[in-house]
């Protein structure tokens, strides 16, 4: 197994700045969302049409695929199918390469990132300009994003300060917001002007009509989509929804989930090609890369109805320690959790079903309603049938299960854990403890075992 | 009315006190309470460490041990809800329709020890004495697992000579979650950290919750930092008088 989480969260659990940076903005991103879902009397029913709607598509995904795929086509674009991220990206490379451009700009894509778009187009010679801030500011640092909404959250004012400064050029920036914001914008400016194609994600596909939609804050979506002259979107096939109306309920649930607005500055809808307006070749990826294997499993498919909001990264207590990195994928937090190893597998991603105290914020807050504690405790059970566990953790719960099964090796049990306890006891407590369990005592204390039972009590009376 | 308890493994080899202050409580409320001897464990060490083999097994122990009660009750809400929220999920897993069944008829009956008193029998005032400032941390799977709302907070508040302050960040979890705080001990140890501060930042002398396992958890760390702010299962104070 690769480096797990307890590894990755190591690193930034020693990060006192990235701690602070973390709990900063995560509090801050909590307490909008919790306002403007507490101010809709219908937040729950909004909840339960989302479900609704994402798990009908789920369950006639086959059919909304096809609508989907003959609705582009008649409205002027091409749909091309990617089984996984290799022929993703080799149809993305091809289409760039037929422009002959040397530069593409793009939209904050996961999709495109889960695939590892930017490295194949950079090993193509092709140069992929992120236009979203944060994305620019993970690109710029050489870093990967730590959020799925606000990749740079790891970042504060002044380290963006220090980057801009070393790598746009300008030495006299200051750290304040609008000033930093101005600096992206000039440099993007320009290559929005001169970019012949366009790369996006998508938030929704629209089955009856082969529209798309993203759903932005910065206007930097729009520029990509109607500037440039070829425009290639990359959508997981997930993300469909069978009619525009579907739209009304989801367009309410994303932006009071993610950043805690009412309605998110930026939606932009596309619908082929229009002559004379907008790019004039259009062209869908469809993407499957795993998500297929996730629809088969019966309690592991609520994963697919997932938007992408974020709202669990934000509420979740383990998240806000370790920030996005420590989960080594694109999709980190409670729904990368759930999401990365049913997408990779068990043995890349095995540690990551563990990554959670089960204390379900996160489901409370998800606007599609998927039981993320379920999902992992699932997946739990799958990690240690593929045995991703070690073998002492397999001997331990094995011995474990043998003597809860039994009465009296139970009652034996705790008679026998008082005694070799003994050599562990000081005044009443247990401050040091050997292997396994040291990782208890490394910051805990334990109460010692009791003389007395409850059981003999009971009996006495 | 007549409960049969289900003491929870952990207050079964650690916890005694729970268990002994639960019984006082349904005693002293005139109610009969019962001890099936055979009773282990409801699974959640091992459901929630993915070993589900060992879980359903211990599932159909519980459902057996508990199919004849009319009521069972738990100084426990993670138990409780590993019964009412996971037990279904396992029999569903295994294609255990037998189960499935007697999850049906035996789930509803079995209750936390404050959904059962304020909720069921729509008792708050106990008759306990307890002179001390205390705090209350919600544990994740009374708030949201069984929503037991209020309860808690009602109970402690008809304490006599109770002095109850507010958590801040109450909703927010300990850290504990089980063998989590084993293998992944620094981050549940910095959740941890949280939690001690805002419990200190009350100026509380007992910090109570309705799960021992996290009062473990927090418990311990206050220990560590040779704190003199005693953990207190609610039962035992419950069960406290004059």
């Amino acid at each position: 197994m690769k480096p797990g989480f307890p590894q990755g969260a190591h690193a930034a659990l020693r990060n006192p700045q990235l701690r602070r940076n973390l709990a900063l903005a995560t509090a801050t991103i909590r307490g909008k969302r919790a306002a403007v879902t507490g101010e809709r009397p219908d937040w729950e029913e909004l909840r339960v049409a989302g479900a609704s709607i994402k798990r009908r598509v789920l369950r006639h995904l086959d059919h909304y695929l096809l609508e989907f795929e003959s609705s582009v086509q008649r409205v002027g674009g091409t749909v091309h199918w990617a089984r996984d991220a290799q022929e993703a990206n080799e149809v993305i490379v091809a289409l760039v390469r037929r422009t002959g451009a040397h530069e593409v700009v793009k939209v904050k894509s996961l999709t495109a990132d889960e695939i590892g778009l930017n490295v194949a187009l950079a090993e193509a010679g092709i140069q992929p300009i992120e236009t979203d801030l944060a994305e620019l500011i993970c690109q710029l640092a050489g870093e990967k994003p730590s959020h799925i909404l606000v990749p740079a959250i790891h970042k504060n004012r002044h380290e963006i300060r220090d980057l801009f400064r070393r790598e746009l050029g300008v030495p006299d920036l200051t750290d304040e917001p609008a000033e930093l914001a101005g600096a992206a914008r000039t440099y993007l400016r320009e290559k929005f002007l001169t970019a012949s194609v366009g790369i996006s994600g998508a938030n929704f596909g629209i089955a009856e009509t082969g529209s798309v939609c993203v759903v932005e804050s910065e206007g930097n979506g729009r520029f990509c989509t109607t500037l440039p002259q070829t425009l290639i979107t990359i959508l997981g096939i997930e993300k469909l929804l069978p009619t525009l109306e579907d739209l009304e309920v989801f367009l309410q649930l994303l932006p009071r989930s993610s950043t805690g607005e009412r309605m998110n500055p930026y939606t932009s809808l596309w619908t082929g090609v229009a002559p004379g307006d907008g790019p004039q070749e259009f062209h869908v990826v469809l993407l499957d890369n795993g998500r297929t294997n996730v629809l088969a499993d019966e309690v592991g498919r609520q994963t697919l109805q997932c938007i992408r909001c974020s709202a669990c990264l934000n509420v979740c207590p383990v998240y806000e320690r370790t920030g996005g990195h420590a989960y080594g994928s694109v999709y980190p937090g409670p729904i990368g959790a759930i999401l990365t190893p049913q997408l990779v597998g068990t043995a890349e991603a095995g540690s990551l079903p563990f990554a959670s105290s089960l204390c379900g914020a996160c489901a409370e807050v998800c606007p599609v309603k998927i039981d993320i504690p379920q999902v992992l405790v699932h997946l739990r059970g799958r990690a240690v049938r593929e045995r991703r566990s070690g073998p002492i953790e397999r001997a331990a719960m094995a011995v474990a299960a043998r003597t809860l099964k039994s009465p009296w090796r139970f009652r034996w049990a705790r008679r026998i854990a008082r005694l070799v306890q003994t050599p562990f006891v000081r005044a009443g407590k247990i401050e040091r403890l050997p292997g396994g369990l040291s990782e208890w005592t490394s910051t805990r204390d334990l109460p010692s075992m009791p003389a007395d039972s409850f059981r003999a009590w009971w009996k006495s009376r | 009315m007549r409960a049969a308890l289900f003491l929870t493994c952990m207050n079964d080899t650690l916890f005694p006190d729970v268990g002994i202050a639960t019984v006082q409580v349904l005693e002293r409320l005139g109610h009969e309470v019962e001890f099936p001897e055979t009773q282990t464990c409801c699974g959640q060490l091992h459901l929630n460490s993915g070993y589900q083999d060992a879980a359903v097994d211990l599932a159909r122990r519980f459902v057996r041990v508990f199919a004849d009660s009319d009521v069972v009750v738990a100084p426990s809400a993670s138990c409780v809800a590993t019964v009412r929220e996971f037990y279904p999920y396992l029999a569903e897993q295994f294609g255990d329709q037998e189960l499935a069944e007697q999850i049906d008829v035996l789930a509803p009956r079995v209750l936390e020890l404050t959904e059962f008193l304020v909720g069921r029998l729509g008792v708050t005032d106990v008759g306990a004495y307890f002179p001390h400032t205390v705090t209350y941390h919600p544990t994740c799977h009374s708030l949201r697992g069984l929503h037991v709302g209020e309860a808690p907070h009602s109970l402690l508040r008809a304490v006599r000579g109770l002095d109850f302050v507010e958590l801040p960040g109450a909703t927010e979890c300990c850290g504990f979650g089980g063998t989590f705080a084993i293998k992944n001990a620094e981050t549940s140890s910095a959740i941890l950290d949280s939690k001690l501060e805002n419990i200190l930042a009350t100026g509380a002398d007992v910090v109570t919750a309705v799960d021992r396992s996290c009062l473990t958890q927090i418990g311990g760390g206050l220990s560590r930092r040779g704190s003199e702010v005693r953990t207190a299962h609610i039962a035992e104070i419950l069960a406290a008088t004059e």
